[in-house]
């Protein structure tokens, strides 16, 4: 067993233990914490099913994005598209014997990884381009976005340049999940790959990353429209009523 | 800008609400505690906080970016003032790297932008229309407020007004004499228009309707011609109702300081008017701030709201009851009155984003259009991207009509301004109806700089008084 296998192997543990754990215990926060008025933004839906449609609208097609800026909008989908075909095309390497789907999938997967690209290309063009968009941008948005990049163009770069074992990869992979360690491909496109997505996983947790989860709990977008209907009392708030009759 | 601050809140207006007088000693450590206790205690800031991607969706949304050009009235740089203390004091990236994250100490200069900024957003929400997450810059403004006023910075114009309401009941502090003198003007007024006698009732006990509409109503042009129009649609309906002394104020502006305390004491002089006048039902006027805490937060504040009528939505808004008169044909309508008049309609920001009328989503854009239709032969829409809910703010909203910041005011209102000349121009538009306080305050003002009249603002209410044929229904 190779040192670099060790290190990987050992990185990737960690990385997925911070993630989960970190994730976790983000969205406990949020669903702990009281929303002590009802907020939504109108016109809002009456029903919780309602709102299911809506919240479901938002995070397939981006729906408010789509309303405030056509450009942003065209890139943010390119890149959240093709990073879900990217997913589903590297299922492959964690599952035995692989899905009917996956395999279907696998061709359309190298073209969500050239969107996701080209999409991450153009959301980081905007942030140089646009003048508004460049006065808020922190050096962290930047390195979000070039971290994303490296993950896409080095993953590319093993199907177009500098092909790599992906037996191998798969055997490793397999290996991590059944904590039976396998070799891993010393190539250089690969490390670089997978080293990119543990640092994607490590900061995870702890940046605007999670915009994924906080997506479901902004009470602007996911309550129902029935304020008048329901008392919504905070129990911090609740107390404060039997001041009022005294 | 010259005028672009509001001035600060007296000791005696900041202690009355049970906030310091002045700015505390050690503010950074209260500043930051405070902060903690709204984090855990709001899940909308908790998660406003975290989910930005700054992709820049709402920068170009905010009027007052629009009519300043400050790149810090961009509504993500606006929340930004709260999240970079926030990511210091709360993140682990912050604490780490904080000029990688943007995260900054609460020092002086941090407080003088949290002061003028957060008192630049009139939390009209339109940012958080087109926002991803749906991050709403109302919630931080109003926090950061709450987080300035426990540390001792308050603005004079909120807080002096809040005092106001609990000393006297309404934001103008008008007492009950000069409201009883006001409403046997108003019925003198009304009789020598129209030979009809129109009750204009304060404090009558028994009441089946208890009507809350913003003070403004009482005193000022073009408000006081709404007021005077549900006077004459309580009569033609034939329904008894009063207005309370003792809770003579729709507006609650305690929501723009983001207290809930104040926020519940307000609305809770709402309930002990209706328990002490035997009220059945509650109606509220022509307010837009006032209309969002009532329809979204009343219930909440103030409620259960068991002792009234259950036939009725608690509370109901002056257009919802109306139009449900006009659809049963109780009322006689003339719309030929106001035909010297083209009107347009303004959606006033709380109302269009945060409330509703009637039993639909959107019934807040239709039944204010359907009354006007119904008392106004001719009707034109301005600029749908400025209208419904993505309608744009008077300028004057969240605490900011004051003429401290009378330049902001007038550059807040640009956006508005720009789509209302459009209809002028093309369509002849003559008036624009609105259906908030502030709005036909804020409007009255700075029209004129724009070269409009001041009278070119009307209450809805105003369209269907002149429009009601007395006397033909008793």
């Amino acid at each position: 067993m190779s040192l670099l296998t060790v290190i990987y192997a050992l990185a990737f543990y960690f990385a997925v233990a911070l993630f989960v754990i970190g994730l976790a215990v983000r969205i406990r926060l949020y669903a702990v914490t009281p929303a002590p008025l009802k907020i939504p933004v109108m016109p809002a839906p009456l029903t919780k099913t309602g709102v299911v449609f809506r919240l479901a609208r938002e995070v397939t097609f981006f729906e408010s994005l789509f309303k405030s800026n056509k450009w942003t909008w065209i890139f943010a989908i390119l890149f959240h598209a093709g990073l879900l075909l990217v997913f589903a095309r590297h299922l492959r390497y964690f599952t035995q014997p692989v899905w009917e789907w996956v395999v279907l999938v696998q061709p359309f997967g190298i073209y969500g990884g050239m969107a996701m690209v080209a999409g991450l290309l153009g959301l980081w063009g905007r942030r140089i381009v646009v003048e508004r968009v460049r006065y808020i941008t922190n050096p962290s948005d930047h390195l979000m976005l070039a971290l994303l990049a490296l993950i896409g163009a080095s993953g590319l770069s093993m199907k177009f340049f500098a092909h790599t074992d992906i037996i191998s990869v798969k055997a490793f992979c397999l290996g991590l999940l059944r904590f039976d360690w396998q070799p891993l491909p010393a190539d250089a496109p690969l490390l670089i790959h997978l080293g990119a997505v543990i640092v994607l996983f490590i900061v995870f947790p702890f940046s605007k990353l999670l915009h994924a989860p906080g997506v479901f709990f902004a009470p602007s977008r996911n309550q129902v429209d029935d304020a008048r209907d329901k008392r919504h009392l905070a129990a911090w708030a609740a107390p404060m009523d039997a001041q009022r009759d005294a | 800008m010259k005028h672009s601050q509001q001035y600060r809140a007296k000791p005696e207006h900041q202690e009355k609400l049970g906030f310091p007088g002045d700015l505390v000693d050690n503010w950074q450590q209260k500043a930051v505690e405070k902060m903690g206790d709204l984090l855990n205690k709001n899940r909308a800031l908790r998660v406003y906080m975290d989910a930005c991607v700054k992709c820049g969706a709402c920068t170009d949304k905010c009027h007052y970016f629009l009519g300043t050009g400050d790149p810090k009235n961009m509504p993500v740089a606006r929340q930004d003032l709260f999240r970079q203390v926030y990511r210091r004091h709360f993140t682990i990236s912050g604490k780490l790297f904080p000029g990688l994250v943007g995260a900054k100490d609460f020092d002086d200069e941090v407080l003088d932008d949290w002061y003028k900024y957060f008192h630049q957003c009139s939390q009209c929400r339109r940012c958080s229309v087109f926002c991803p997450y749906g991050i709403d810059t109302a919630e931080v403004s109003m926090a950061a407020r709450d987080v300035m006023d426990h540390i001792g910075i308050g603005t004079k114009y909120t807080n002096e007004i809040l005092g106001k309401v609990h000393d006297i009941g309404n934001n103008l502090g008008l007492p009950q004499a000069a409201l009883i003198n006001t409403m046997e003007g108003l019925e003198e007024d009304v009789e020598e228009d129209t030979g009809v006698a129109v009750k204009y009732p304060v404090d009558q006990k028994g009441a089946d309707v208890l009507l809350i509409t913003p003070s403004a109503d009482f005193f000022a042009e073009p408000h006081v011609d709404g007021l005077i129009g549900y006077g004459k649609v309580f009569h033609q309906a034939g329904i008894s109702w009063t207005t309370s002394s003792y809770a003579s104020e729709a507006a609650n502006f305690a929501m723009f300081i983001g207290s809930y305390e104040q926020m519940h004491k307000v609305a809770n002089r709402i309930r002990k008017a209706a328990l002490d006048l035997g009220a059945k039902r509650i109606i509220f006027g022509e307010c837009g701030h006032a209309w969002r805490v009532a329809y979204s937060f009343l219930n909440t504040l103030a409620g259960p709201w068991d002792f009234l009528d259950p036939k009725y939505p608690v509370p109901q808004h002056i257009l919802e009851f109306t139009y449900d008169l006009m659809q049963r044909g109780a009322l006689n309508l003339d719309p030929t009155a106001n035909d010297d008049k083209v009107v347009t309609f303004h959606d006033s920001c709380n109302v269009a984003r945060a409330s509703r009328m009637g039993d639909v989503p959107g019934g807040q854009f239709e039944i204010p259009r359907n009354v006007i239709k119904t008392v106004v032969n001719k009707f034109v829409e301005m600029d749908p991207e400025t209208t419904r809910e993505k309608t744009f703010c008077c300028g004057g909203g969240g605490g900011l009509l004051t003429d401290d910041i009378m330049e902001l005011r007038v550059k807040g209102a640009l956006p508005r301004m720009e789509a209302l000349q459009n209809v002028v121009d093309n369509f002849g538009v003559t008036h624009m109806a609105a259906i908030c306080a502030i709005c036909k305050s804020q409007f009255t003002k700075v029209m004129p700089y724009y070269g409009f009249s001041m009278d070119m603002i009307n209450s809805v209410h105003q369209l269907v008084g002149d429009a009601i044929l007395l006397g033909t229904k008793e």
